[in-house]
């Protein structure tokens, strides 16, 4: 018999009243965007880590000489290269690479052994990292037509920009959160007040503070992680079903969960459950200490 | 078990009640009576820690109120049962489990005390009103109610605030043999009231003690009313 009552704390609070199932929508509200802006920081957070890293551990050095000069100059580079400590390979790039290269600005027929196109040295760093200044002032002791182009000058604000974006993100995440709790504890607090009655008549027969304030955060929790549950899954279907555009689309389509990322957004109910049960808890148990 | 110690207690500055001197026995049976507005709620909330005294000192089962924590005062009420003129119920569950919820708040099973409740029950004629919502009672069934529901944690005090207040002579008698079967039964009894034909009819069966509230002080009143 007991079995199949629902919880005894549970119960001695009247059936579910507004505050209640508005939490349970607020949750789910709130919990979808918390998906959104999970996506956001994850996205921005690759971003950044691509940018930074992809384009740190590169560099190319661009030789521009007339033709006669080209070759000793290119073996001038290849040479300094080599002994430049933070280099860990270098190599230039073949005719066949820089026309695949220009191809899409000019087409497949271009004759690049024809064009004056300055050579183009593609340079990997090592685990140490690379001086770029002591670099450029070898380069242009030895070979006078070679510029570094190491990357860090245009990579910088948009990695800036991507780390900035990420911290929105989490930002945002945190504004959701504190967004939870103050509305569950109003509404915590609203569901008090209506209660009074039935706190005082606890009150009299022995019931400890704890017992009745375990019968509201029971009751939030449960409806704020059952709320947060179908805002999580209906988010994570949102995701799930942004259209593809490969390649090409850039970040709009880099908004979304890559591999594990998928398991963050199952972390979004049970934190707000947990919030739930904070706010409840501390607004009951304040609430309480004002009575006899 | 209850003892009040030059106990004054104000609202807002003014006195309503002064240097009481009091103990309450166990296994007494006291009338606590005087004119509406004279400090019969007051002196009741007193003893069951409802309110702590502005001077002097209250002790329950021989601890001071002052020093009660907020679970030492829910435990202490586990040991009072409190019947109030118009008592209140949770009225979205029934009579039994409403009787029953001391047991409840107190993380017994109520299960284990189904033949108890029963026994209550019936002792109090609400046998047949168990599953009611208590919206659904008379006033002489409501005080019933609060009465079982005072007694089921088997209190050693009963402290009742006006329990005839709502109902005809009849009930008033009903209740306050319910009442004097407990004190027989060895259970403190407080009963505060204005109704004196009910002090004299409870005088025919037990040696009840009045106490007479007037100029804000407790006194003991004569044998004869």
């Amino acid at each position: 018999m007991p079995a199949l009552r629902p919880d005894r704390s549970d119960r001695v609070v009247p059936p579910a009243g507004m505050p209640v199932r508005l939490t349970q929508l607020t949750s789910a509200a709130m919990a979808f965007l918390a998906v959104f802006a999970l996506a956001l920081s994850l996205a921005a957070g690759r971003l950044a880590d691509r940018w930074s890293d992809a384009l740190a551990r590169t560099a190319t050095v661009r030789i521009s000489a007339p033709q006669g000069q080209m070759t000793t100059q290119t073996e001038a580079v290849l040479d300094v290269l080599r002994t430049t400590p933070g280099v860990a390979s270098a190599r230039a790039l073949s005719a066949d690479e820089q026309r695949a290269l220009l191809e899409p600005w000019f087409g497949p027929d271009l004759p690049v052994d024809r064009l004056p196109l300055p050579r183009l040295v593609e340079l990997v760093e090592g685990p140490e990292g690379l001086d770029a200044e002591a670099l450029r002032l070898r380069l242009a002791g030895e070979a006078p037509g070679a510029v570094l182009d190491d990357h860090t000058r245009w990579r910088r604000p948009l990695v800036a920009a991507a780390d900035r974006l990420r911290l929105f993100g989490w930002v945002a995440l945190g504004l959701i959160g504190a967004a939870v709790a103050s509305m569950i504890t109003l509404a915590a607090n609203a569901a008090l007040a209506a209660n009074a009655r039935v706190i005082e008549v606890l009150r009299l027969v022995g019931a400890r503070d704890v017992f009745i304030a375990r019968a509201f955060v029971r009751r939030f929790t449960r409806r704020a992680l059952e709320g947060a549950a179908g805002g999580t899954a209906l988010g994570m279907l949102a995701m799930a079903l942004m259209p593809e555009t490969g390649e090409a689309g850039g970040f709009l389509t880099g908004l979304g969960f890559r591999g594990w990322h998928w398991l963050w957004p199952l972390a979004v109910p049970p934190l707000a459950a947990l919030v739930a049960f904070a706010a409840t808890r501390a607004a009951a148990l304040r609430m309480l200490r004002g009575l006899t | 078990m209850i003892e009040l110690d030059s106990v004054s207690h104000s609202y807002g500055g003014s006195e309503l009640l002064g240097g009481l001197a009091l103990r309450l026995p166990p296994g007494s049976f006291h009338f606590l009576t005087g004119p509406s507005g004279a400090g019969k709620t007051t002196f009741l909330r007193l003893c069951y820690a409802e309110l702590a005294p502005t001077a002097g000192r209250v002790r329950i089962f021989g601890k001071d109120v002052r020093a009660m924590s907020r679970d030492d005062v829910a435990h202490t009420r586990r040991r009072i049962g409190v019947v109030h003129q118009d008592c209140q119920f949770l009225d979205h569950l029934s009579v039994a489990e409403n009787v029953a919820l001391p047991l409840s708040v107190a993380g017994r099973n109520a299960a284990d005390h189904a033949g108890d409740l029963a026994d209550l029950l019936g002792w109090v004629g609400l046998d047949t009103r168990a599953e009611a919502l208590p919206p659904e009672l008379s006033g002489g069934e409501r005080q019933r109610a609060a009465l079982a529901r005072a007694v089921i944690m088997g209190p050693e005090l009963i402290l009742a605030d006006e329990p005839t207040g709502n109902v005809d002579w009849e009930m008033s008698l009903r209740i306050l043999h319910l009442l004097i079967e407990l004190n027989r039964m060895g259970k403190a009894i407080v009963i505060a009231t204005h109704d004196l034909n009910l002090i004299r009819a409870a005088k025919a069966n037990v040696s009840a003690r009045v106490l007479r509230i007037k100029d804000r002080r407790v006194q003991l009143a004569g044998a004869d009313l």
